[in-house]
């Protein structure tokens, strides 16, 4: 199981420096979908040992969520709004490559920090847990198009949701049905958000609207 | 004990004949496969032959404007690519000049190479083939650091810095050698001027890299360009199947080799799928593609490093 574990966290780093290179949109919400799946998967590996109902169907709801309604939703949106991809970042795709490199060995630093009992196979977790948190904040911080900042509220829910897992344990069912729920919640009200941004402003670039301000 | 020695030498000696008399048929199946996935029937495996035997019967042809360092290129370039293979482990058999830190010298063999097709190509005076060259440094500046960083990835696992001693003491599976194989995958296309960088079937002058710099060559010394270049896509794949397929330390050396030479197989077939399923990307996306190459060359050397 460890090396099934360990596997999947390398994948999920992977995808995480993908969504750093990535311009068009199609492909960041298939990454996005790919490490929704990593992440359920993860979390059954972990448990294989002791069967817990509860997690298992916690992982599985996670899993339908994020690689199939999430996907289906940006998609929808990326349709109305007839964009492809991101044109001008504010940051570069060459240089979020770089970042991504920095990133990396920051959450490794941070992650030796913590003070976390982790058992064996598990010590990339966390930095890679990190890593998908700063992917996140990286892609909201850094993109220009609204979708692309979806994309990387629920990258960087996917990194939460991973440190939760390992860093906490026993997190109550109900809490973490919550959780994937308000993750539904705003990324319907974000394509709601989007499709109006698109129709009032032609395009989803959400650095104009702050020209709003009067 | 001695014996066993001795049979690994002899076994380095013979992966330099097998590397001399097999690196064109790579060649010949990674246009087969191509051709397969194009639906055709494509060439004979031994087609690369035909063409070097019939490219050395022929006279040179050469331009009034070079000098002795367009005619000096093709043999220092074959000299290289024997060097290059003479330290590449195959199978179990070490290389047979493996000494510590021989990997730097690996690198510099293959880029001594460059540097005289670089220069070859500028001698010609012909601006295409400047424009060529510049390409080809451009790129191989930014593969370098890139399979130096996968190198030593390998190296800080191994605690060695001898390519023999560096793939002998490998074990699999793990992570970073994952990483660090996909990474060298991608120099190795590059290096070979393979198609997400360069298309070796076209002549549409734009967007060549390496033809274009050897399109002043004729006869002997343009087979002599071809066979080195096989010799690299050997040399190149040799180190990637050596760092990729694990073999056990009892195994016998031929049965060793025997399974170097299917990874090298399968690794052409790659080569021909990832030429028939993909497009070569634009010239300004390739710093790109090697970046990201580096990102994960760098990822496994952290990996390594913890």
């Amino acid at each position: 199981m460890e090396t099934y574990i360990e596997a999947s966290v390398i994948l999920l780093l992977l995808t995480d420096i993908a969504l750093f290179g990535t311009s068009r949109l199609y492909t960041c919400i298939t990454i996005a979908a790919v490490q929704g799946v990593l992440l359920g998967l993860i979390a059954l590996f972990a448990n294989a040992e002791t069967f817990i109902p509860r997690i298992i169907v916690i992982a599985s709801i996670g899993i339908v969520i994020k690689a199939f309604v999430f996907p289906y939703l940006l998609k929808r949106t990326i349709r109305q709004a007839g964009v492809q991809r991101e044109i001008q970042p504010f940051i570069g795709y060459l240089s979020s490559l770089v970042v991504s490199l920095v990133l990396f060995g920051v959450s490794i630093w941070f992650s030796a920090k913590l003070p976390l009992a982790l058992g064996a196979g598990r010590s990339m977790i966390i930095p890679a847990a990190i890593m998908t948190m700063f992917t996140g904040l990286f892609l909201i911080v850094a993109r220009r198009k609204a979708l692309t900042q979806c994309i990387g509220y629920i990258v960087c829910e996917n990194g939460m949701y991973l440190f939760g897992m390992v860093a906490v344990g026993e997190i109550p069912a109900l809490v973490e049905l919550g959780i994937l729920l308000d993750a539904v919640a705003a990324v319907t009200v974000m394509g709601v958000a989007m499709y109006h941004i698109n129709r009032e402003f032609d395009h989803i670039d959400t650095d104009r609207l702050s020209s709003l301000k009067g | 004990m001695e014996t066993e020695i001795i049979a690994m030498y002899a076994f380095s000696i013979i992966h330099m004949f097998v590397g001399f008399a097999l690196a064109p048929l790579m060649i010949g199946i990674v246009n087969r496969t191509k051709a397969v996935f194009a639906g055709r029937t494509g060439q004979p495996f031994l087609q690369p032959y035909y063409d070097m035997v019939k490219l050395l019967r022929k006279g040179a042809v050469y331009s009034r404007t070079t000098s002795w360092i367009f005619r000096a290129a093709p043999v220092v370039g074959l000299a290289c690519a024997v060097a290059a293979l003479a330290i590449v482990p195959f199978g179990n058999a070490p290389g047979l000049l493996s000494f510590e830190g021989d990997l730097v010298f690996f690198a510099y063999v293959l880029g001594l190479w460059r540097f005289f097709l670089v220069i070859a190509a500028l001698d010609t005076g012909s601006a295409f083939e400047g424009m060529g060259a510049s390409r080809e440094v451009q790129f191989s500046a930014m593969a370098e650091p890139v399979l130096f960083v996968g190198l030593a990835t390998v190296a800080t696992l191994t605690g060695s810095l001898s390519l023999s001693d560096m793939i002998a003491g490998l074990s699999l599976p793990l992570a970073e050698i994952v990483l660090v194989a996909a990474a060298l995958f991608v120099v190795f296309l590059c290096e070979n001027a393979r198609i997400p960088f360069d298309d070796p079937n076209t002549h549409l002058e734009l967007t060549m890299i390496h033809e274009v710099m050897v399109l002043d060559y004729s006869g002997p010394d343009l087979g002599f360009v071809l066979y080195s270049a096989a010799l690299k896509f050997w040399v190149l794949g040799a180190l990637i199947i050596g760092i990729t397929v694990p073999l056990d330390e009892g195994l016998p050396v031929w049965a060793s080799c025997g399974y170097a030479f299917l990874g090298m197989v399968m690794l052409a077939l790659l080569t021909g799928i990832v030429e028939s399923v993909m497009a070569r990307v634009r010239l300004l996306r390739v710093p790109q593609l090697l970046a990201a190459a580096g990102a994960l060359a760098i990822c496994a050397l952290i990996f390594s490093m913890r």
